[in-house]
């Protein structure tokens, strides 16, 4: 099993649906330094697909991702 | 030792077309790709763009619009929304959006009704706390909180003139932070470059 990577910076997504999720995550990637990472925690069903696609499109990287019971987790880098 | 020249043997011209026609294949291909590579390069960092139309008024059809052009601006894309027609009422600050439910009957509604009694007097400001509340309760953002994030993230919401004429609408009613009141030349020149381009 793949460690999951320490984040800086924890959001929480829960219990929002599209766009919220992924306008937050922009928003709170914005704030971090370059590398940092964020954990994003999301519940909406079209958050592993939105989030690949956001970071193929801004090129921040997810390094890890899970799922525990209905919550999405996602380290993500800062490019 | 006198060296006898040989005779000179021009190639026939069958030859010089072969060779000069082999020699163009090579170069030609060879800048072709060098050119479709450059534009390859010149697509990939061009910063995309959405360029949406929103017509419709209702407090269902304002959601399309917002949901897309919010999540573009997230994804680092430029975009924008042309209001015109009853989709303009949303840039209203006074903009009260409700949802009709006659002639919907995809509308789930909390028991099965005939579409004659969806058009009872009452039944347009039912429908829209309903709809607002189940929205609330599933962490939909409401309309707004999408125009909030519009603004913040530089999504271009352009006022149609044509329809704030008609409708006898003042830019003052408008919310602040929006775009000059434009026509459809302007929307069509900004949107030409759009990579997606969507009418809702």
């Amino acid at each position: 099993m793949i460690e999951a990577p320490m984040a800086t910076q924890t959001l929480d997504a829960k219990g929002l649906l599209c766009p919220l999720p992924i306008v937050k995550l922009a928003r709170a990637i914005k704030q971090l330094s370059p590398q940092e990472i964020l954990l994003l925690e999301a519940t909406d069903p079209g958050s592993v697909p939105d989030v690949a696609a956001w970071s193929k499109t801004t090129g921040n990287l997810v390094l890890h991702q899970d799922r525990v019971g209905k919550v999405m987790r996602f380290w993500i880098q800062k490019s | 030792m006198v060296q006898t020249a040989e005779p000179l043997t021009l190639p026939s011209s069958a030859a010089i077309d072969a060779l000069v026609r082999e020699r163009v294949d090579e170069l030609v291909s060879k800048r072709l790709e060098q050119v479709l590579a450059e534009r390859e390069a010149q697509k990939k960092t061009k910063t995309k763009k959405i360029a949406i139309i929103a017509t419709k008024g209702t407090l269902d059809w304002a959601y399309p619009p917002l949901i897309l052009a919010t999540t573009a601006a997230s994804l680092g894309w430029e975009a924008g929304i042309f209001f015109t027609f009853y989709g303009l009422k949303i840039l209203k600050k006074n903009r009260n959006l409700e949802i009709g439910t006659t002639g919907n009957p995809a509308m789930p509604m909390p028991v099965p009704m005939p579409q004659l009694l969806t058009a009872l007097p009452g039944m347009t400001p039912i429908a829209t706390r309903m709809m607002k509340r189940q929205f609330k309760d599933h962490g939909v953002a409401s309309i707004d909180e999408l125009i909030d994030l519009c603004l913040e993230l530089g999504v271009k919401l352009q006022p149609c003139g044509m329809t704030m004429d008609v409708f006898g609408f003042s830019e003052g009613e408008f919310i602040d932070g929006i775009e000059p009141v434009c026509g459809a030349t302007h929307f069509l020149e900004w949107a030409s470059d759009a990579d997606v381009s969507l009418f809702v």
